[in-house]
């Protein structure tokens, strides 16, 4: 069929079954906005910042694991989508953004908006395309979405100039998709699968070690037989939150810097690590030497670059998390023995004893931890939870109690302020059913709160709880620790009214000072089903804890903080 | 971990941006370049991209899976047996010694490419090392100009 290639990117859209994007018009992208203006196929969401409609369309495909798709106008457009792209990237998320150019024939004259898409993205998409032939236009689509959904997925950027969506061609939009050069492994080599399974037989202090790839992989599932076959405690990496559910009791808890006692120390003292989807991060291994020097490594991961390339692995398994669960499982049926591990469980029993996750509750102010427990005691599985980043981030991962995975959605390897209120606007969308909370910061959550227009316009009651301290408190933090307290420019005790904000954008407002006001302030937000600013004062000096120094050993813990 | 130094060659689809991926993951992860020839592989959309760098095996290997990671690379060949030639240019003066640079060139797998009135070009085709025995031993002609091309290698 002929049309214009404005009108080819939404057939491509809606052949890929795209139901909602998110974004942001202007002169190059014009013709596809026009296109979109006479389709009804999908619908599209006007965020009031391209880096929030990327965030948003992120949001949407951490929530739901489809494709989220995000469209920009060419130039400043496209640079404020950058971050969105760095942060999708780096957490593996599958996006497909489209960016309008300038046309072909002013690439390289400094056109007005023209800047170089492909080469400022580069380092940050998995694969970015510009396309320079309207017969293309069809194929580039449909790779765009396949690279970004298979393999270890990422956005994919598609730049299109103007000429090219305004002329006409043939859209017959290819079923399949060949791509030579391109062919991820998922099945996981038998050789290594068995002699991992035979390490595992023969170890006596075995830790699973989870990292986002069970999440993106759906192998949470797979992942809970495993361990209720064999008994082998595991570890969550901030990224996989969720996987083992909160109530599981082989799972320690979190990993990594501010990763409690228990989980930290199990790596540390393991003899056999088995990490599924997980990258090795330096947030997670602290010093690198000193990081599970004990164990033999398994290191499953569908992304060959990730094996080997902080720590050295003993079975390396390029492979999708699920297809080699599969394969290991029936290989452990029968031959695994968990009592064999009972003592190594014993001795993290105690280790979670002694240090137990922990916090000291007050009736004087309000602590941070004690909202996001009293959230999780009132919206529990029947919440999605966002976040910003910084000391709100850290708390909600490590006292929301998390059931399945895809409910925490946070930028863990960017760590993108102003990722959470957009990423709820597009987790909300994605999964309406949901009650969607942002736990965020004071100074989080001025990065994008332009989006409560675009919530309170779509109706996307999205609630965002501002655990405020008056700081960049994560970074004030660090002051503390590391830096004799000189708090150069993290008092944010300037602070504009939340709650007039949220309201003169047609939203909510809450001003929260006391334990009632937050119970009767969740209850009314969760009423009221709109938009909602939650302005929670809390404890200003409250620092996250435990913490590993940055460049420590994992067992170096700080674990109280001694005000001298 | 020892410093090692390597050929690497990537066979990659023979489009516009593929050697900016190529040279951009380099410089975004901070991986040495000590040479890199591009030229299209006949018959075929393919390019070949020889690279030489150094580092160590951790440096080297990670190296070899991020250049395949690349959604453009068909794959990527770490040469352990092969051959491996560099070409140089050099221009002297014209002067009485041009049979002995002729000679010097012949040594090196090489020749007088061109001669004018005032000056000859010579080049030589051979091993990186030897070229530089090359560039030394013609030091004494007084060359003008030296150009230097990238390594290309090819596996026996
Ligand atoms: C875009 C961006 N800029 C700067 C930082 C550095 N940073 C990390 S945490 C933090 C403080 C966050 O403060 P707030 O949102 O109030 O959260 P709190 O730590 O107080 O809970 C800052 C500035 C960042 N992560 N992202």
């Amino acid at each position: 069929m002929k049309m214009s290639g404005a009108q080819m990117v939404c057939e491509a859209l809606i052949a890929e079954g795209v139901t909602t994007v998110f974004g942001y018009p202007g002169g190059a992208i014009m013709n596809v906005y026009d296109a979109i203006y006479k389709q009804n196929g999908f619908e599209h969401i006007l965020n009031r910042h391209e880096q929030a409609a990327v965030h948003a369309a992120d949001g949407y495909a951490r929530a739901t694991g489809k494709v989220g798709v995000a469209m920009v106008t060419s130039g400043p457009g496209f640079t404020n989508a950058v971050t969105g792209l760095a942060t999708a990237y780096m957490d593996s998320i599958p996006l497909v953004v489209i960016s309008g150019q300038v046309p072909l024939s002013l690439i390289g004259t400094d056109g007005f908006q023209e800047v170089d898409a492909v080469g400022i993205s580069r380092p940050c998409t998995k694969h970015n395309y510009l396309v320079d032939s309207i017969e293309d236009l069809p194929r580039i689509l449909k790779e765009a979405f396949y690279i970004a959904n298979s393999g270890r997925p990422g956005p994919v950027l598609v730049d299109i100039p103007k000429d090219i969506t305004a002329e006409y061609g043939i859209f017959n939009y290819p079923s399949e998709v060949n791509i030579p050069t391109y062919r991820p492994s998922y099945k996981g080599n038998d050789r290594q699968i068995k002699k991992a399974v035979e390490a595992m037989l023969e170890a006596k202090k075995p830790l699973l070690y989870l990292g986002g790839g069970v999440v993106l992989g759906n192998a949470s599932d797979l992942v809970r037989e495993f361990t209720k076959l064999t008994q082998i405690p595991a570890v969550e990496t901030l990224m996989a939150r969720g996987v083992m559910g909160n109530e599981n009791p082989l799972l320690l808890g979190m990993i990594g810097m501010h990763g409690n006692y228990s989980s930290n120390m199990a790596m540390s003292e393991a003899d056999l690590i088995i990490s599924l989807g997980a990258r090795f991060d330096d947030r997670v291994t602290g010093k690198l030497s000193e990081f599970a020097k004990y164990a033999q490594i398994i290191h499953v991961d569908i992304d060959p670059a990730n094996i080997g390339k902080l720590v050295d692995v003993d079975f390396p398994i390029v492979g999708d998390v699920s297809e080699v669960l599969h394969k290991m499982i029936p290989l452990l049926v029968g031959t695994v023995n968990p009592d064999r591990y009972q003592a190594w469980r014993e001795i993290l029993a105690r280790y979670n004893e002694l240090h137990p996750l922990s916090y000291n509750d007050s009736d004087e102010v309000i602590k941070p931890q004690w909202v996001i427990e009293r959230i999780g005691k009132t919206l529990g599985e029947n919440a999605i939870i966002t976040s910003d980043v910084g000391q709100h981030q850290m708390w909600a991962a490590q006292f929301y109690p998390f059931d399945r995975p895809r409910q925490w959605i946070n930028s863990g390897g960017l760590g993108t302020m102003g990722f959470g209120f957009p990423a709820a606007l597009g987790a909300k969308r994605g999964i309406p059913e949901k009650t969607v909370i942002n736990i965020t910061g004071d100074g989080s959550i001025l990065m994008n709160m332009q989006e409560l227009v675009t919530a309170a316009e779509y109706k996307i009651p999205v609630i965002n709880v501002i655990l405020n301290n008056q700081f960049l408190g994560m970074v004030r933090q660090w002051q503390t620790f590391f830096y004799e307290k000189r708090y150069s420019e993290t008092d944010l005790s300037f602070q504009p009214n939340f709650k007039a904000l949220a309201e003169a954008c047609g939203g909510i407002g809450y001003d929260v000072t006391t334990k009632k006001e937050f119970d009767d302030a969740l209850k009314d937000a969760i009423k009221q089903d709109k938009v909602c600013f939650m302005n929670v004062a809390v404890n200003r000096f409250e620092n996250v804890l435990p913490m590993v120094p940055a460049g420590g050993a994992l067992y170096n813990m700080l674990l109280e903080h001694k005000d001298k | 971990m020892q410093e090692v130094r390597r050929v690497i060659s990537a066979i990659v689809m023979n489009e516009s941006s593929v050697l900016a991926r190529v040279s951009g993951l380099f410089a975004g992860r901070g991986y040495n370049i000590e040479s890199l020839t591009v030229a299209p592989i006949p018959n075929s959309d393919l390019s070949r991209i020889t690279i030489v760098t150094k580092g160590n095996q951790r440096i080297i290997e990670q190296i070899i899976k991020q250049l395949n990671k690349l959604i453009s690379t068909l794959k990527v060949i770490e040469h352990e047996e092969m051959v491996e030639k560099e070409m140089v240019l050099i221009k002297f003066p014209a002067s009485e010694h041009l049979g002995d640079i002729q000679a010097l060139c012949h040594t090196y797998n090489g020749g007088i490419v061109n001669a004018g009135e005032n000056m000859i070009i010579a080049m030589a085709a051979d091993e990186s090392k030897r070229i530089e025995h090359f560039i030394e031993a013609s030091q004494r002609y007084n060359p003008l100009e030296i150009v230097r091309g990238g390594i290309v290698a090819i596996e026996r």
